[in-house]
């Protein structure tokens, strides 16, 4: 095991963050604007949202990079368009201005929004966008990799292995959505098939992230137990989101979140935070229940 | 006496390179064009949309069935047009405005094609007026808006209102979908259906332009 994930795990469960996209909004983002963004126009409020998660107990933040590879960037103003290694780069500073020593700063990678199968991009075009991305933030500090929110295994193991170019320890995060049981991506795979194409492609931590909800994740993560000797990294959502008045409410409460924690634990989570619809509030929840029974 | 059945297993298959051979083959037999579509090939799409609600097939069985029947369809849509046949509909997709998320829109596009229908994909972040606009200029009777957020459903409110607006509400269906959109929100805000996944709005598509389901 990477040293840093080693010593990280040391002490048991490591307590990671919450969503970014709704501490923006809260703080301004509007609808249809790209967060990302935020980091040239807005660092402030981005630190501010970093912060909040350190306070609440993270040691492990990430940062609002999820969407800055070139390939969705592309889609934006252009203004920003090309400015790649700019937004990474600033991400990173930003996150670690509120981790200083007390956090590690995980970069975020998410999905270039395209399908490899329909011929939207090709490999090569994928690949070279992410390890552009995963050296930037590389550059810039971070302490590890993080590629998230992948619904393609294909998608996730070309990420993976440009990620892998960095040296850094890389987190490689499955949506499992799909399916009778909520235990299949987008593409169909299960999360037994993805641990040994994410383990093949060089990935030192295994997980899911978003999904329909935190009673999912530990049958999602007592399969992965069992198909991979990994560390384990789950990032649930705070339920299903509903539209209400126009405004975006998950209705899953931070006391009811953190009830799962034991259950997650034993199953063989060792990173747990929350995905869509999570605060500082949830994090402070999963860090009393991990607190709690370590006792 | 031709043997059309493999064709159904091949679009069921996705096997486009087969399913092309056969419907070339059926139609230089002297095979109605529109019996090798309606007899073979839309039963084909239809049983994959089932599985694909029963959670047997996912989203690359999808893709793969459509592209056979897309590619067969090919050879026989000439002769249909010769023939004076139509096809079953002319549908405007698009994700909303705000919202660049494509996977979900592309895929209704692909079966929607695949069942038939003309499709006018006016990709992502598309105005009520781009909607209105192409409606009119294609004689669309169909109208399928795609969103991935909560945040840019309102959007969808907004389109129907401004078919509302234009005069031409009664002039075409509309029917939604995306992961955060449910059946109750798409009742709110007057849209004539709800499909919880791509193979779903063929159904709709049929129902609502009297098609044979």
């Amino acid at each position: 095991m990477h040293p840093l994930l080693a010593d990280l795990l040391a002490h048991g469960p490591v307590v990671t963050d919450g969503a970014w996209g709704t501490q923006l909004q809260a703080r301004g983002l509007a609808v249809g604007e790209f967060p990302d963004a935020w980091n040239l126009t807005h660092p402030g409020s981005v630190e501010e949202v970093a912060r909040g998660y350190v306070e609440a107990g993270s040691r492990v933040i990430l940062t609002n990079t999820f969407g800055a590879n070139r390939i969705r960037l592309a889609e934006q103003d252009s203004a920003i368009a090309g400015r790649v290694a700019e937004i990474n780069r600033c991400g990173v500073e930003i996150s670690r201005r509120a981790t200083g020593a007390c956090a590690k700063v995980f970069a975020s990678i998410g999905p270039t929004g395209k399908l490899l199968m329909s011929g939207d991009v090709t490999p090569d075009e994928m690949s070279a966008a992410f390890t552009e991305q995963a050296q930037a933030l590389a550059a810039a500090g971070a302490d590890a990799l993080v590629v998230e929110s992948m619904c393609d295994i294909e998608e996730a193991k070309l990420a993976v292995a440009a990620a892998k170019t960095t040296g850094l320890p890389v987190v490689a995060s499955m949506v499992y959505d799909h399916g009778k049981n909520h235990d299949r991506t987008m593409m169909g795979t299960t999360p037994e098939q993805d641990a040994v194409s994410l383990a093949e492609a060089g990935a030192d931590v295994i997980g899911a992230n978003c999904g329909r909800g935190i009673a999912d994740f530990v049958t999602v993560c007592r399969r992965l137990r069992a198909a991979t000797g990994l560390p384990l990294w789950m990032k649930a959502n705070a339920g299903l989101p509903e539209l209400v008045q126009d405004r975006t409410v998950y209705r899953t409460t931070p006391e009811e979140f953190a009830k799962h924690v034991p259950a997650l634990v034993a199953a063989g989570a060792g990173f747990i935070g929350g995905c869509c619809g999570t605060s500082p509030g949830f994090i402070r929840a999963v860090a009393a229940g991990l607190a709690d029974s370590s006792q | 006496m031709q043997d059309v059945k493999p064709l159904y297993e091949a679009v069921l298959r996705g096997d486009a390179a087969a399913a092309r051979a056969i419907t070339e083959q059926a139609l230089a037999a002297g095979i109605e064009p529109i019996r090798v579509v309606n007899d073979y090939m839309v039963p084909a799409m239809d049983e994959v949309g089932r599985r694909f609600e029963c959670n047997e097939y996912f989203v690359p069985e999808l893709l793969l069935a459509a592209r056979a029947m897309k590619g067969a369809l090919e050879l026989v849509r000439p002769l249909l047009v010769k023939s004076g046949i139509k096809p079953l509909g002319k549908v405007v997709v698009g994700t909303v405005r705000g919202d660049l998320h494509d996977i979900g829109k592309n895929l209704v596009s692909a079966m929607l094609e695949g069942g038939g229908f003309e499709v006018i994909d006016l990709g992502v972040n598309v105005s009520p007026e781009k909607f209105i606009e192409a409606v009119k200029s294609k004689n669309a009777n169909i109208v399928a808006l795609s969103a991935l957020l909560t945040t840019t459903m309102p959007a969808m409110k907004l389109t129907i209102d401004a078919f509302k607006t234009a005069g031409m509400r009664d002039q075409v269906k509309i029917f939604v979908g995306g992961a955060p959109v449910t059946q109750k929100f798409a009742d709110d805000i007057g849209a004539d259906g709800y499909s919880e996944n791509a193979p779903g709005v063929v159904g709709l598509a049929k129902l609502h332009t009297g098609a044979a389901a």
